[in-house]
């Protein structure tokens, strides 16, 4: 509200010195010659690699040939939203997957660092606490391709470890990575395995700002561990989880490319081919360009609006938001 | 007096709780690494067998040796390392460069042009346009196609931008009237007092070079330009790699102990030990990181 104000009186103090107005101009942009030389290369990259790439969106209402290119293939108007929305026999599988298995993401990996950050916050020894903090953030550091070939090895049926410690416990071995019954709940757990050391690190942080005269004052009235927890460390993290919670629905339509791209295979297509996978798939390798190109711009559509939406929530919360 | 000895009794047991979480999950997050290596470095009997691997059994270097004369290894390697080192440096060049215009209050049209950067973390033309545009321009299968589509990211920038605007200004005024212009400002005062955030966004992004596959997997054909992921992939997530087979049919010829399992796990450890070396050192300024992006976003 404020800078709205200055920017307001501001804009009208230039008004009344007009005169100078085309003068001073020159002599800014002068002064800043040498910075606008520094841009150069953020211009030509943002023109081209982030703005450039919407140009191409034009084969979504296309039908792209490759010798035609963008610019010269035939306009069919919303020839490929109206088989992607009506006769695909795919998309609507697709569409349920991405939201099922982002949706599994939510309700059990958004909570588990929180849990682990609670957890790490009670451990008293510290070079313990540090050292398994360290283990923790291990596995955030390497790509889906390193740990995949990881998971691969450890749940093999055959001579995975897993199913070696299963088999002990009477039960026969499960194919984790190739059975549609197992496939999304080895994805939520191995996301989590990844990414649960490295999500406490926020949370942490917040606790930390956390006053200790509040625990001091909990304690003189009786509080055990539990009941500081419930109400002292939680509600001071409840803006930050707030926050998080909202991004990360935001995210519904990204069900986590890389992982799912490294750990699935045909025989779990029908549980694990999201709308990233679809769109790699059948565009670039079936080179169906411009339906592939529809389904993404469906996505992104879908995404932004959601990115807004999420963005208005959290200002409407009194943080700030991203945008 | 006895509500204080339940109380200790309670924190105790939650001491226990806590530290046996913890310690399964530190477990959990090491034995695959344990694992792989044990199989790699075991005899093949023992290296298929099933069950938990903890350390090396009739132990052998046999798969290191044979997997260490797969091509595909040091070409990927190779490339891997170049587009880290060179991907690394002109990032950090061109996004401080960026960064320090963007920083400056009396930019004009700073506020518009800070805008544009920044909604483009909000919306993409997807794949398939990406694609065609890389290919359009003519960076397809060539080692650039794995630097300049990820060279500025915004949000590395932006944290860049918010750390020279905390640099006092009276110390570049001071400069600026012995006469000396932005450029020279940004590279002998600004750069120098900014050490700390160009270290942790260097490492962000070279780990990121380190671990990028996809642009490898789609802008890449030439084998000569392969990057170490995507060799790693197409032997160990896709199982097809022709040198393998050879490698085996050799092995079996000149009865070298070794099976498809111990030469993957070794593949899979030399691809992993440079990162998991840095790793204990480089954490810290990861977590930095996520300190400074917390305070905006």
């Amino acid at each position: 509200m404020n800078s709205k104000m200055n920017a307001l009186s501001n804009a009208s103090a230039r008004h009344l010195r007009s005169g100078e107005r085309r003068e001073s101009r020159w002599t800014k942009y002068k002064k800043s010659k040498y910075l606008f030389l520094m841009l150069i290369p953020l211009f030509v990259y943002y023109a081209i690699f982030e703005y450039g790439p919407l140009y191409g969106i034009q084969i979504a209402f296309k039908d792209y040939m490759i010798r035609d290119g963008i610019w010269n293939s035939p306009w069919v108007g919303v020839k490929h939203f109206d088989y992607m929305f009506n006769a695909s026999p795919d998309f609507y599988k697709i569409l349920k997957n991405t939201v099922i298995i982002s949706f599994y993401h939510i309700i059990f990996g958004f909570p588990a660092p929180i849990l682990l950050a609670l957890i790490f916050n009670e451990l008293r020894v510290e070079l313990f606490k540090r050292v398994s903090q360290i283990i923790s953030y291990l596995p955030h550091f390497l790509s889906w391709v390193v740990l995949g070939g990881l998971l691969i090895t450890i749940l093999s049926p055959t001579t995975g470890a897993v199913n070696a410690v299963l088999g002990w416990l009477g039960i026969e071995p499960i194919y984790f990575l190739g059975d549609p019954n197992y496939f999304r709940f080895t994805l939520i757990l191995s996301s989590i395995w990844k990414e649960i050391g490295w999500g406490t690190i926020i949370y942490l942080a917040a606790m930390t700002g956390i006053d200790p005269h509040l625990y001091e004052a909990a304690k003189m009235d009786g509080a055990g561990r539990w009941k500081q927890t419930t109400h002292i460390t939680l509600p001071s993290i409840m803006s930050v989880i707030a926050i998080l919670f909202i991004f990360k629905t935001g995210q519904i339509l990204n069900a986590g490319f890389d992982q799912i791209f490294n750990l699935y295979n045909p025989a779990v297509y029908s549980v694990a081919d999201i709308l990233d996978t679809y769109v790699y798939r059948v565009g670039l390798m079936q080179l169906q360009y411009s339906f592939t190109t529809a389904v993404g711009l469906f996505k992104n559509v879908i995404a932004f609006s959601l990115v807004l939406f999420t963005n208005y929530m959290v200002k409407k919360l009194g943080q700030e938001g991203i945008l | 007096m006895k509500a204080f000895s339940r109380m200790t009794f309670g924190e105790a047991a939650f001491q226990v709780i806590a530290v046996v979480t913890v310690t399964l999950l530190c477990i959990s997050t090491l034995y695959p690494f344990i694992h792989v290596l044990s199989v790699s470095l075991s005899s093949p009997a023992e290296a298929i067998r099933p069950g938990i691997h903890l350390y090396p059994k009739a132990f052998t270097m046999a798969a290191y040796e044979q997997a260490v004369k797969l091509q595909g290894i040091w070409v990927g390697f190779g490339n891997t390392i170049y587009r880290t080192l060179v991907g690394t440096f002109l990032s950090v060049f061109v996004m401080s460069l960026g960064a320090y215009a963007l920083s400056k209050k009396h930019l004009p049209h700073r506020s518009f042009i800070t805008m544009a950067v920044i909604v483009t973390m909000f919306f993409s033309g997807g794949l398939i346009p990406t694609f065609l545009l890389i290919k359009e321009i003519g960076l397809y299968d060539t080692r650039w196609a794995l630097i300049i589509p990820g060279l500025f990211n915004t949000f590395y920038m932006l944290i860049m931008r918010n750390f020279f605007m905390s640099i006092p200004s009276e110390l570049e005024e001071s400069v600026k009237i012995d006469g000396a212009n932005d450029l020279r400002i940004l590279f002998q005062l600004v750069l120098p007092l900014s050490k700390p955030i160009l270290a942790t966004i260097s490492l962000w992004i070279a780990v990121y070079h380190w671990n990028e596959w996809f642009n490898g997997l789609i802008y890449i054909q030439d084998q000569s330009k392969i990057v170490l992921q995507i060799y790693l992939r197409r032997l160990i997530v896709e199982n097809s790699d022709a040198d393998v087979q050879l490698l085996m049919q050799q092995a079996a010829g000149d009865s070298i102990p070794i099976v498809p399992e111990t030469i993957k796990a070794a593949v899979l450890m030399i691809g992993t030990i440079p990162l998991l070396l840095v790793f204990p050192f480089i954490q810290k300024h990861f977590v930095k990181g996520i300190m400074l992006g917390s305070l905006k976003g």
